[in-house]
């Protein structure tokens, strides 16, 4: 295995990456398999597998295989956006508030405190009430339960690096704090950006499913493993299929990039990476 | 999160005594600034709700909007008035005790909510007695026996249980038990006005759903602990001077990992805050995270704000006693202001 690999050469790196490649592929390239139309109504609710529909009908009689062959993107790109929104965000504040101190300082990690007083699922609650069923409101919502987390590591290294040599000869040349913070401060604190975002990236996945469970992301008709669960919770014991399915897509999804994020945080010596809160 | 400690101003004639107790100097001052991030809260939740998403009367309408009903709601929530006049009549009346009107139910809030909160703390109450003692247990076994088989079957199976989505385990879990072995009800509905704790089966599946996730958490941060304890230099001198194995587990080891345990459950009863809303929802049991949702689906602006603070306050005041609770527990930190 190669050196760049090196993290990934244990047992249960192993079984996430694989499970982690095969989840993506199926939620991107799933729609090109796709046999039926995701939202047409094909058939009777909730009919029991044919030939011409493999997991059977939905609550308005869809193709519940097209529908779960379509319903992993919603997930993964909106956690995806909502975990880089998140750094953008906290790196800023945390590259600002170490680089200046002072007054500034404080100020932007007392507003990070109270970000972090929210409990996250209430946060996006709340604003659901405010702004509906949202997938903007929602990446907001999620990038800001990330920012104050992030923008607290960039700090605490930005302090450790600001007193550097380095730092200090750049600041003493003259240079601008910005081409300060850019090309002496983020190239050493890359690694631990690193390592911290595979849990975050786990963490996003979790809350958007959830939202989207509780019908206030995504909006029908739309394709989504989450919603399909909510969607269809009345017919638990006469089309099992129809929840079983996208359940278990989610539960592959989460449990193997959580456990890839776990080994690659373990391999940079961050064993609480995996702790970050929900 | 102990470095919330802004500066306060003491009054001179109160100084010395709060310089000779400095653990009342730290309670007084985390109470204050819980009190002041609860204040903010409460600017940021009523902005988000009620004035940042333009009219609210046509968002809550939505396509049922006709003139009339835009006005007359408008009246009700009192929409015409400025966002400051809006936000001191609805904070004077949260500290007045009035939670305000519910749109949906045409109730008062703190009727809607009184017997979800029993309800909620029903379900919350048995998940955390129960999961405790069984993730303290495991976490210890997982930290004392590190890097060997018992470690490496609860460590994957914890970091299993962590990343499944509560309503994804709740589904499978309804799947197994009450559509495949036909054991247990799919859906825990209490009546109004009845003790969930008279109908035991409802509460199993939810019970076990925040379980799963909630115990995973206590057992990671367990093992963590007291495979730090463990490789401490005291235990080390203990175990030079022949101190016997288990002596040293618990006399040593264990009692230094308490302090990191304590921030653990209160980690987990935040949590827990979050993760009644997605269990109750899932297992329709009438609790205050299912009302929550609801009322968000139904716009309903007054019990939402409502909730948002209750359980805000919760979690604050969680966090507070779990910060004293640690300095409590750790001496050195009572004087290291």
């Amino acid at each position: 295995m190669s050196r760049a690999f090196r993290w990934a050469d244990t047992w249960p790196a192993r079984i996430g990456l694989i499970g982690a490649s095969c989840l993506l592929l199926i939620a991107f390239l799933g729609p090109f398999a796709a046999p039926h139309s995701p939202t047409a109504l094909l058939g009777a609710p909730f009919s029991g597998p044919t030939s011409r529909f493999p997991l059977g009908t939905d609550f308005l009689g869809r193709d519940v295989l097209s529908r779960v062959l379509w319903g992993g993107r919603t997930v993964v790109v909106l956690a995806g956006l909502a975990t880089i929104v998140g750094y953008l965000g906290g790196a800023s504040i945390g590259l600002i508030a170490g680089h200046m101190r002072g007054g500034t300082d404080a100020a932007l990690m007392r507003a990070m405190d109270v970000l972090l007083a929210f409990p996250p699922i209430l946060l996006l609650l709340v604003l659901a009430a405010g702004f509906g069923a949202n997938p903007v409101a929602l990446v907001a919502g999620i990038a800001l339960i990330h920012i104050p987390g992030i923008a607290r590591i960039i700090r605490a290294a930005t302090q450790d690096a600001s007193v550097r040599g380095y730092v200090e000869a750049a600041a003493a040349r003259g240079e601008r704090t910005a081409a300060v913070l850019y090309r002496e401060i983020l190239p050493n604190i890359w690694p631990t950006l690193a390592a911290d975002a595979g849990p975050r990236f786990t963490v996003s996945i979790l809350l958007v499913a959830a939202i989207n469970f509780l019908g206030l992301g995504i909006r029908p008709p739309t394709a989504d493993w989450a919603l399909m669960i909510s969607e269809n919770r009345v017919a638990l014991t006469i089309q099992p299929l129809t929840i079983a399915v996208p359940a278990v897509m989610i539960a592959v999804l989460t449990i193997s990039v959580n456990l890839v994020a776990d080994a690659f945080a373990r391999s940079r010596g961050v064993s609480r990476g995996i702790l970050v809160r929900r | 999160m102990t470095d919330i400690t802004p500066a306060l101003e003491i009054p001179a004639h109160r100084s010395r005594y709060l310089a000779r107790h400095p653990l009342a100097t730290y309670v007084i001052r985390r109470t204050l600034t819980g009190l002041l991030i609860l204040f903010v809260v409460s600017v940021i939740v009523f902005a988000a709700t009620q004035v940042l998403p333009g009219n609210a009367a046509v968002q809550i309408l939505g396509r049922n909007a006709t003139p009339q009903s835009v006005t007359q709601l408008t009246r009700q929530l009192g929409l015409d008035r400025s966002a400051v006049a809006q936000y001191t009549s609805w904070l004077s009346g949260l500290l007045h005790g009035d939670l305000g009107h519910s749109l949906a139910a045409h109730e008062p809030v703190a009727q809607f909510i009184g017997d979800r909160v029993r309800n909620t703390l029903v379900l919350a109450g048995v998940a955390v007695i129960l999961m405790i003692p069984l993730g303290l247990a495991l976490g210890v076994v997982a930290g004392v026996r590190a890097d060997r088989a018992a470690d490496h079957a609860i460590t994957g199976l914890t970091l299993g249980a962590i990343a499944m989505p509560e309503f994804v385990s709740g589904a499978l879990l309804a799947l197994i038990f009450a559509v495949w072995l036909k054991v247990l009800p799919p859906v825990s509905l209490v009546a109004p006005g009845s003790d969930p704790l008279a109908h035991p089966a409802l509460l199993v599946l939810p019970v076990i759903t925040l379980m799963l996730s909630g115990t995973a958490y206590i057992v990671r941060m367990m093992r963590a602990g007291v495979i730090e304890a463990m490789s401490s230099d005291y235990v080390e001198a203990a175990a030079l001077n022949g101190i016997g194995r288990r002596r040293i587990i618990w006399k040593h080891a264990l009692r230094n990992a308490l302090a990191p345990t304590v921030q653990v459950l209160a980690l987990t009863v935040q949590w827990l805050v979050g993760g009644v809303v997605v269990t109750e929802t899932i297992f329709s049991y009438p609790g205050l995270g299912q009302g929550l949702v609801q009322a968000v689906q139904l716009r309903d602006l007054p019990t939402v704000q409502a909730v948002a603070m209750l359980l805000a306050a919760l979690y604050i005041t969680i966090n507070i006693i779990a910060d004293v609770a640690v300095v409590l527990l750790i001496p050195k930190l009572r004087t290291a202001q």
